[in-house]
């Protein structure tokens, strides 16, 4: 059965699969809380989404994820100015672009820093809030990046990696009290991410992506590839042996 | 930056009829230091308040999102007890089950009990709760002859109906929207023994049922009918009556035996065999529209025929809390729950308004599964609820689907009922549209609400999903 979600946060809502996840659920009638760092922009967004709606759907919270004091606080605003929470998605996330002999720690370390602290510092109260509750729906976005260790995005591979264990181990608490846990691993998805890059296979636009997504939430699955061919084409990639893919250009 | 409330003070707060739940930071304090504190708590963060006893209001009475929830059920002791008067002094956290165990064996009961025994005293003066004796006892509020609050301020402040009327009359029935109530002072009422006498009557029409509960309103002190609200055409709004009295002295020869807490105690299983535990799990595959009008048409047929015009005697906890034959039987509306919506309505208009309601549940598919008559007469509250008149309480299951049609009809069943000049029951809603609640209120009794709670509680600490749907334009 898929579910319908009466109140939502959507952590990195200010541009790409954040952003059409929050207009998304907005459309099916969802208040949504956008969290992101970019106000204005934020404002904008909500400013269509409570137009299209016709009432106050889309409230906005401008909070840089690396501020990681300030979410316990904010977590519980944002569940007060809903009137609720059931789902709560992480979608931010920085993908430095680095060449293959550059070893940056500055972007390393904020890659890391957005990606997988930020998710736990919004995901650690959010799983415990959902724990005592027994219920509610957590969305991390991972990636298929995040499946190998790969030659061009040491960090942002780790980053992912890293989220999708944290996301395995929450859900391995929570799970039992009926919390849902959802990783969610997008292919390539047309979002100002990945602009830079050309004749990249499989591209879908962030629409489709967050409408995949919140189907996929709805029904509380475990892992989410997005859109569902590339669990194939991280079968494969997970298949090949370390001596040979160390010898891949991927 | 403010800090964050505890996380794990979370929990999941429902009214009774589990249609209407929320999150929020609970918390039970036990004496008045550690309400302050709360209050200070959520005053420091900006969070709202909202008060909780036992949760049995069927709506979102005690409820908002995400606000801090003092639930006073663990402020439970009974301070003080005269045999000799029938008053008591309790803790706002008493039940009225605590109240009657204590009381009985010297020959007291409360003046009026709600039909489950599991409220607090605290939650039914805050919403002014009644009884099958409406008519010949009024509300609660008018047992009670002092009240202890805790003001938003920290104020502790004992009031009567003699020193503060306005505010006593305010706080009873203001749904907790004026301060905390810390303690309370009630009179009971004698009884020699543990039974009652009742009398059970068949009405085959909606007619019938007023005229007969009208009847017996003032030679029975209990009045009740049941309503088979699937009955159409001629046979709408038949039913069955329940009139009963105290047993009185000369009239009972085992009456001190009768007067036992334990002589009160509901059986717990049925027929002797079915631990009623279990009873709501073989009702629930019943609880549906067919399965319903079958409980319903039965129940009639025996009453009206083998039962109709029978006396017999039950016992004082027998008659009185119907709600707690069967244990958890609100579990059978899961997992949408039920709503239940009363309306009281002048006697001249209530067959008119009633028929109207029954009409309008069958036209919309939406028949109600439990309806329930009683007589009432006006009180002296501010927020009262009563009228001189009848009221019609109807049950009604929500699912995922019928839930938006569900709404507008509660709505469409309150029209007639302020046209009417008639008035709801918060400790019952959760759907009515507040602009009709506030439609019930001719004489500035909301201004005069308002100003109350401007000079107790200016920063609007106290709150609540039913004040905010009710009482705010």
């Amino acid at each position: 059965m898929t579910r319908r979600f009466a109140h939502a946060l959507v952590i990195g809502a200010s541009s790409g699969i954040g952003e059409a996840l929050a207009r998304h659920l907005a459309s099916e009638g969802t208040r949504v809380a956008l969290v992101a760092r970019r106000g204005e922009r934020l404002a904008e967004i909500a400013g269509d989404i409570n137009r299209a709606a016709g009432e106050e759907r889309a409230l906005t919270f401008a909070h840089d994820v690396c501020h990681r004091d300030e979410v316990p606080v904010l977590l519980q605003e944002i569940a007060r100015a809903l009137g609720g929470l059931d789902l709560v998605i992480y979608s931010s996330g920085v993908g430095h672009p680095v060449s293959f002999t550059e070893y940056s720690t500055d972007k390393d370390v904020d890659m890391i820093e957005v990606n997988l602290l930020g998710a736990m510092a919004w995901l650690n109260p959010t799983a415990e809030r959902f724990w005592r509750l027994q219920q509610g729906t957590i969305v991390g976005i991972g990636s298929v990046a995040g499946d190998r260790g790969r030659s061009g995005a040491p960090a942002y591979n780790t980053s992912k990696a890293a989220l999708h264990t944290y996301l395995e181990a929450l859900r391995n608490r929570v799970g039992r009290r009926g919390v849902k846990v959802v990783t969610v691993k997008p292919g390539f998805v047309d979002t100002p991410m990945v602009a830079d890059f050309k004749n990249l296979p499989m591209v879908v636009s962030a629409d489709r992506a967050a409408a995949i997504i919140l189907r996929k939430a709805g029904r509380g699955v475990s892992t989410a590839y997005v859109p569902a061919r590339w669990r194939l084409v991280s079968l494969v990639v997970r298949s090949i042996p370390s001596f040979i893919f160390k010898y891949l250009k991927v | 930056m403010r800090d964050a409330l505890p996380g794990r003070q979370v929990e999941w707060v429902e009214g009774w009829g589990r249609a209407a739940g929320a999150a929020g930071y609970v918390y039970r304090p036990t004496n008045v230091g550690q309400i302050r504190e709360v209050l200070e708590l959520a005053r420091s963060r900006g969070v709202p308040v909202v008060l909780r006893g036992a949760g049995r209001s069927y709506g979102d009475a005690a409820l908002l999102a995400e606000a801090v929830v003092l639930d006073l059920s663990e402020m439970n002791r009974i301070l003080g007890w005269d045999a000799s008067n029938g008053v008591a002094q309790v803790e706002p956290g008493v039940t009225f089950h605590d109240l009657w165990r204590s009381v009985l064996a010297d020959g007291w009961w409360p003046e009026v009990v709600t039909g489950t025994m599991t409220p607090t005293l605290g939650g039914g003066l805050a919403m002014n709760v009644h009884g099958k004796n409406n008519w010949t006892r009024g509300t609660l509020g008018e047992h009670c002859l002092e009240l202890t609050m805790l003001l938003p301020s920290g104020e502790l402040r004992t009031v009567t109906p003699e020193t503060d009327g306005e505010l006593f009359h305010a706080v009873i029935g203001g749904f907790g929207q004026l301060g905390v109530i810390v303690g309370a002072r009630v009179r009971l009422k004698r009884v020699h023994s543990g039974r009652l006498e009742v009398h059970a009557v068949a009405a085959q029409d909606l007619a019938t049922m007023l005229r007969l509960a009208d009847d017996a309103k003032n030679r029975w002190e209990y009045v009740v009918g049941w309503i088979d609200a699937f009955a159409s055409g001629g046979r709408s709004g038949r039913g069955l009556l329940h009139f009963a009295n105290h047993v009185k002295a000369d009239e009972d020869p085992a009456a001190q035996e009768s007067l036992r807490a334990e002589a009160q105690d509901l059986p717990a299983r049925l027929a002797g065999v079915v631990p009623k535990a279990l009873l709501w799990r073989f009702l629930k595959p019943l609880t549906n529209r067919p399965g319903m009008r079958l409980i319903n048409a039965v129940k009639f047929r025996l009453g009206s025929t083998i039962g109709n015009d029978k006396r017999y005697r039950q016992t004082l906890a027998e008659f009185s809390f119907l709600l707690d034959y069967v244990p958890n039987w609100e579990r059978v509306y899961l997992p949408g729950g039920l709503i239940q919506h009363q309306s009281f309505v002048p006697v001249a208009e209530a067959e008119g308004v009633f028929a109207r309601q029954l009409e309008l549940c069958r036209r919309a598919g939406l028949p109600s599964f439990l309806a329930v008559l009683k007589r009432h007469r006006p009180d002296p509250f501010l927020l009262t609820h009563a009228v001189d008149g009848f009221s019609l309480a109807l049950d009604f299951p929500v699912t995922a689907s019928n839930r938006d049609r569900l709404w507008r009809l509660v709505a469409d069943l309150a029209e007639p009922v302020v046209e009417a000049g008639g008035r709801f029951y918060p400790a019952k809603d959760a759907a009515l549209p507040g602009e009709l609640y506030r439609a019930t209120f001719r004489d500035g009794q909301l201004e005069r609400f308002a100003a109350i709670k401007e000079r107790t509680d200016p920063g609007r600490l106290l709150r609540s999903a039913l004040a905010d749907r009710l009482l705010l334009p």
